[in-house]
This record gives C-alpha cells, sequence and structure tokens, in this order.
C-alpha cells in the first residue's frame, strides 16, 4: 500500500502546514515551543502572509526559530528582538512583524526593549513563551521562576528575600498605553491549542489594522528544566504555574480586563 | 556647484544622510554628538524624503533597530559618541557576524568610563582593533573636516554595500562641534522596496515570495565547522577591503626626512605644525590615514626607508602607534605624542615634540 492510499482528500484530518519547514525540531520531546511555531505559522498560512512577514527570533531554546519557521527571519542578539522588530516594522509598516521570544530573554536581559516598544505602541505581535526557566543554557533562574521553584541557580528554591520576586510581565505592559491587546494562554491540551490560535489570530489581526502592540504570552512547560516527564510537567504547570499566571486576556480593545 | 552652507559637523553628517536617501536613522542623545538627532529631528525628513528618524530608549535598542533595519535591506544610519558606542559593541559584532551594511559614526570623547565631553581620540583601539567580540572589522573612515562628515556619508554607504559590512565614521568632539563651509550633494531619491528587492533581494530578510527560499539573517551557527568556514569568508573579505579600499593623504612628504602621521582633528593641527616646521627649516612632512582601518600599513612602509623619525600625533595615550610601528617593522623610530581626556594639542606642543621626542631624540 502507497502513502498516497492512505492520504486522501476524505481521510485528511490534519495537514502540516507549508510554512512550517521539514527540519526535524530541535526541542525536547514534550516541549511546547513546537506547537507554539505551529499555531503561528498556521495562522500567517491563513492570512497568505508568507511573502509579507519577517519573523524576530531571540537568544534562547527558540534561537533556531529560523530553522523551523518557512518565512524570512532575523536573530536578535539576547533581549533585543523588540528593538530589531522596531526596526522593521518602522521601515515596513504594512508588512507583519513578530518576535518570538523567551521569558529570560523578553522579561530579563531585554525589559527595556520590552517596555519601551510596548510603551510606543510598536504595530508588531510578541509571542511570548513563559516556562519559568531558562532552557537553552541548563535549567538556570529566569525572572518568572516561581517562589520555591528548584533550579540550577537557585537549587534550594527560588528565595524571594535574596532573589527577588517572579515577574508578571504581561499584566505590566498591560498597563502602558501602547498595548492593544495583551492575553495569556497555554498550549498543553486541544482547547487551549484553539484558544491560543484564536489569539495568535486575533493578534495578527490587530497588526494589520496598526491598533498597537500586541502581546501574547504563552504559558509553557520545561519538563527537561524542571526535571519532569512531559505529562508530570504539564500537570505541574496547571497546577503551580497558572495560579500565578492565570489564563486569559489581560487587555482588549486597549482597555484592561477587570477581573471581578 | 552644489549648495554651500556653514554648518556643525554633526549638522553636516546629518543633512548629508537625509540627502543621500537614507531609510532611517536610530539613535540615543549623547554629548557631543545629539544635534545629529536635533537636526533631523527638525527637519522632517519624514516629510521631505520618508526617512524614519527615532530616538531609541538606549544605545542598546538604537543599534539593534539599525540591526533590524539593515536585516531587511534598507539603508542605515546611526550615531553617538564613546560611552553609547561601548553599548554599540554587542550589536556591531552581530552585525558584522551576519553581514549587515551600515553606517555608524562615533563623534568621540574622552574617557575611559563617563570621562569628559571634550574630543578626543582614544578610540581608536576600540573601533579598529575589534570592541566587540569575535574576528571582525569595521571599515573605518576618520573625517578630517566639516565637509568629510559629509561626504564620507556617501562613500560609507557604498563601501557598507559593497562588502556587507558596518562602516564607521570615526571623528571626534572638535569636528562634530566645529563649523565650517560645506558643500552638499543634491538629494538622492530614496530606494524603492523594488529596488531594495532587486538589489538586497538575494540575501535582505524583506518577507519570503514562493519563488525563492526564505532568506535568515543569523551570526549564529552551532556547527563549528561550518563557524569556522564562515570566518574564512570573513576573513577574505577583509583581507580584500585590506588591498582595495586604503585611502590616505600625504603633505610634503617627497623630501621629508621626519614624518608626522595624524588623523582627524589631529591631522589638521598638524598640518599647522608642519608649517611652522618648514619655516623653521625642518624638512617634515605628513601622513594622514583616511581609512584607520585597513590601515595604509604598505604606503607607510615604503615612505619609512626615506625617513629618520616618524612622530604619531593623535589625542590619546598612544593607541594607532602600534600600527605605525606593524607597518614600517620597527626600521625606523616611531614615538608618539597627543593631549588626552579632552585636551587638544596645539600645533606649537605637536612641533615641540617633534623635535624634541625625534629630531633632538
Amino acid at each position: 500500500m502507497d502513502i498516497k492510499d492512505i492520504v486522501k482528500e476524505e481521510n485528511l484530518v490534519y495537514k502540516k502546514t507549508p510554512l512550517m519547514t521539514n527540519n526535524v525540531l530541535s526541542y525536547c520531546p514534550g516541549c511546547g515551543h513546537g506547537t507554539a511555531h505551529r499555531i503561528v505559522m498556521e495562522v500567517l498560512e491563513e492570512l497568505g502572509a508568507q511573502a509579507e512577514t519577517i519573523g524576530v527570533a531571540p537568544v534562547g531554546c527558540s534561537v533556531l526559530a529560523y530553522e523551523f519557521m518557512n518565512i524570512d527571519m532575523i536573530q536578535a542578539a539576547h533581549g533585543r528582538a523588540p528593538a530589531v522588530a522596531t526596526g522593521i516594522k518602522r521601515c515596513y509598516p504594512d508588512k507583519y512583524v513578530f518576535t518570538y521570544q523567551g521569558d529570560g530573554d523578553l522579561a530579563a536581559i531585554g525589559t527595556a526593549e520590552t517596555i519601551h516598544a510596548c510603551n510606543r505602541g510598536e504595530n508588531f505581535t510578541i509571542i511570548f513563551i513563559n516556562n519559568g526557566i531558562y532552557g537553552m543554557t541548563g535549567g538556570q533562574m529566569a525572572p518568572t521562576t516561581l517562589k520555591g521553584m528548584k533550579t540550577s541557580t537557585s537549587p534550594y528554591g527560588r528565595d524571594l528575600g535574596s532573589m527577588g520576586n517572579p515577574l508578571k510581565i504581561t499584566e505590566l505592559v498591560a498597563q502602558l498605553p501602547g498595548t492593544y491587546f495583551v492575553t495569556r494562554q497555554a498550549v498543553h491540551t486541544p482547547a487551549a491549542v484553539r484558544k491560543t490560535k484564536k489569539a495568535v489570530r486575533k493578534a495578527f489581526d490587530l497588526q494589520k489594522e496598526n491598533k498597537g502592540l500586541c502581546f501574547i504570552e504563552i504559558v509553557s512547560n520545561c519538563n527537561s528544566g524542571w526535571k519532569m516527564s512531559p505529562v508530570k510537567a504539564n500537570q505541574w504547570m496547571v497546577e503551580n504555574m497558572f495560579p500565578f499566571y492565570p489564563m486569559g486576556d489581560v487587555k482588549v480593545d486597549g482597555q484592561l480586563v477587570i477581573k471581578g | 556647484m552644489g549648495e554651500l552652507k556653514l554648518m556643525k559637523g554633526n549638522e553636516a553628517i546629518a543633512e548629508a544622510a537625509i540627502r543621500e536617501g537614507v531609510d532611517a536613522y536610530f539613535g540615543y542623545p549623547i554629548t557631543p554628538q545629539s544635534e545629529v538627532i536635533e537636526y533631523l529631528m527638525m527637519e522632517k525628513p519624514e516629510e521631505r524624503t520618508g526617512m524614519v528618524v527615532l530616538q531609541a530608549e538606549s544605545e542598546l535598542a538604537a543599534i539593534n533597530m539599525v540591526y533590524g533595519a539593515a536585516a531587511a535591506g534598507k539603508k542605515v544610519f546611526t550615531s553617538s559618541s564613546s560611552p553609547g558606542i561601548s553599548l554599540y559593541q554587542e550589536g556591531i559584532s552581530y552585525i558584522a557576524g551576519a553581514e549587515l551594511p551600515c553606517v555608524i559614526a562615533n563623534v568621540v570623547r574622552g574617557g575611559p568610563g563617563l570621562g569628559t565631553i571634550q574630543p578626543s581620540q582614544a578610540d581608536y583601539f576600540q573601533t579598529v582593533k575589534g570592541g566587540g567580540h569575535g574576528d571582525y572589522r569595521l571599515l573605518t573612515l576618520a573625517p578630517a573636516s566639516v565637509q568629510e562628515m559629509a561626504d564620507f556619508i556617501e562613500l560609507g554607504f557604498e563601501l557598507a554595500y559593497k562588502y556587507k559590512n558596518p562602516v564607521m565614521i570615526l571623528s571626534d568632539g572638535m569636528i562634530g562641534q566645529m563649523m565650517e563651509k560645506v558643500e552638499l550633494k543634491e538629494q538622492k531619491p530614496r530606494w524603492t522596496d523594488q529596488e531594495i528587492n532587486e538589489m538586497n533581494g538575494s540575501w535582505a530578510a524583506i518577507g519570503k515570495p514562493e519563488t525563492r527560499e526564505r532568506n535568515i539573517i543569523t551570526s549564529l551557527d552551532l556547527d563549528s565547522a561550518k563557524m569556522e568556514q564562515h570566518n574564512h569568508h570573513l576573513q577574505a573579505k577583509y583581507r580584500k577591503m585590506e588591498s582595495d579600499e586604503v585611502r590616505f593623504e600625504t603633505f610634503n612628504t617627497d623630501d621629508a626626512e621626519y614624518l608626522i602621521v595624524a588623523y582627524g582633528s589631529s591631522a589638521r593641527i598638524a598640518q599647522k605644525s608642519l608649517a611652522l616646521a618648514r619655516a623653521k627649516g625642518i624638512k617634515a612632512g605628513l601622513f594622514r590615514p583616511i581609512t584607520l582601518y585597513p590601515f595604509p600599513m604598505k604606503a607607510l612602509a615604503e615612505l619609512a626607508p626615506l625617513l629618520k623619525g616618524i612622530l604619531s600625533v593623535e589625542m590619546s595615550a598612544g593607541q594607532m602607534i602600534e600600527d605605525i610601528k606593524l607597518a614600517v617593522e620597527c626600521n625606523v623610530r616611531v614615538e608618539h605624542f597627543g593631549r588626552y581626556g579632552g585636551i587638544i594639542h596645539s600645533p606649537e606642543e605637536v612641533l615641540e615634540a617633534l623635535e624634541q621626542k625625534i629630531i633632538g631624540g
């Protein structure tokens, strides 16, 4: 039996978007990055925007995002992606521009670039993957590492007194007048994936309308860094990350969402 | 003849950038070069040519905005001064590694640290020997007049695109702040997006059409063998610059027994010292490197056998002197003279140093 006999139009329930390359993902099995990449690329495919999109890759686990995203991309220095994206978008106001950044990149070394791009209301989209740890360098403490969470640089757990508090950068940028749509999502279940995709689509649509900066946090896991199985990591994420980083929209149509 | 104006060096370089058809300027205020962005904001280049001018939140952001715009094939210019240029170094290394064209101006002030806001030439090492990490080189042009501040914009972009390499215009607070007559060039049109696509579409990240593979701008390769190959490629490019792009000028070198080597402001000062020396019957000449990288090694080596001594004059504790010594392979005596920390040497001081350190030394 040939593959063509199996893959028929009527049997087709899923197809890899051509906006993902055929390169083997460098992410650990169980990691949310692959899903997040796919969602962004599927949205750009739906928009027919491949020829009109410039992506900016960060430093961190997704430094090689350009190996997997089949679009023109620029690899930025650690934390500088929002500045790089500003340079591009100011020169090409009609193109789709986005950054894809992790928590160390966006909320520690790149905090100034993040806040000022948001505050200027740059018309690009930030996809922010928050897994509470530095994955690429081997599991060190991140700005988003939870209280008491063990990492290789907080081996006895994050001590808030000496190591500071986990930073809710998403709530912080939502306060700035330049952000238009700020939301926090996840990709650990099919339902969460659908919601995240909807949010990503919304962000790119709003970018086309020049509404200002749209900021999508995706709370994700790091089973390698957290030293858990993929299933356990997702469970731990739901039980520990979600209470501190609650799911849902933070700012819609330029207005803060008031949670009762 | 083009339009004549009396301008500060900082204003001239800004006006030249507009007339060059530059697409974007990103910068952050710092003395003694804030007039560059002030002039640009005042001139409303968005209305004149469509040029983007943006004040960044820091030098870190400014140089990375430059990186982004250059990576997308746009003609982009920035300027800063020494402490700001130190912050640029990370970005410059990435820009050099990713082989992107852009022009950066450093209006040098005295250091180290916050130093002083007065002129200096103590950023020579940082500019021509690296500054940022890794094996890279910056094509470096050293203007000695307000006219050259303007002219080196056009030359800078020509070289930047020829080699896909950042170009540094290394001036100083004196050139930036002083006013001189400057002849401005005619306004060039900015490149259209179609022209950018035709010229830079093979490499720039401007959106992937179905007709080509995606363009990736990166300085990273985790495969060390490939990274070594990339470095070989960069080094071959630098060797080509060294053979093809050396620029310098000489004054009274034909019969010179003593040579002053100086660039930028020091070269202007040394021209007066040269006149004073000749009036006293001293057979002195002046050699002015215009490109600091590539340094005019061969031209200096050819002059060396005719000389009794060389005085390197620089507003520093002695940086360029190392390249002069390499050029002449210590076959002739080379000494350094320079006031520094924001002090500008006088023509008389330079002559005195020539007499004491070289002629009488």
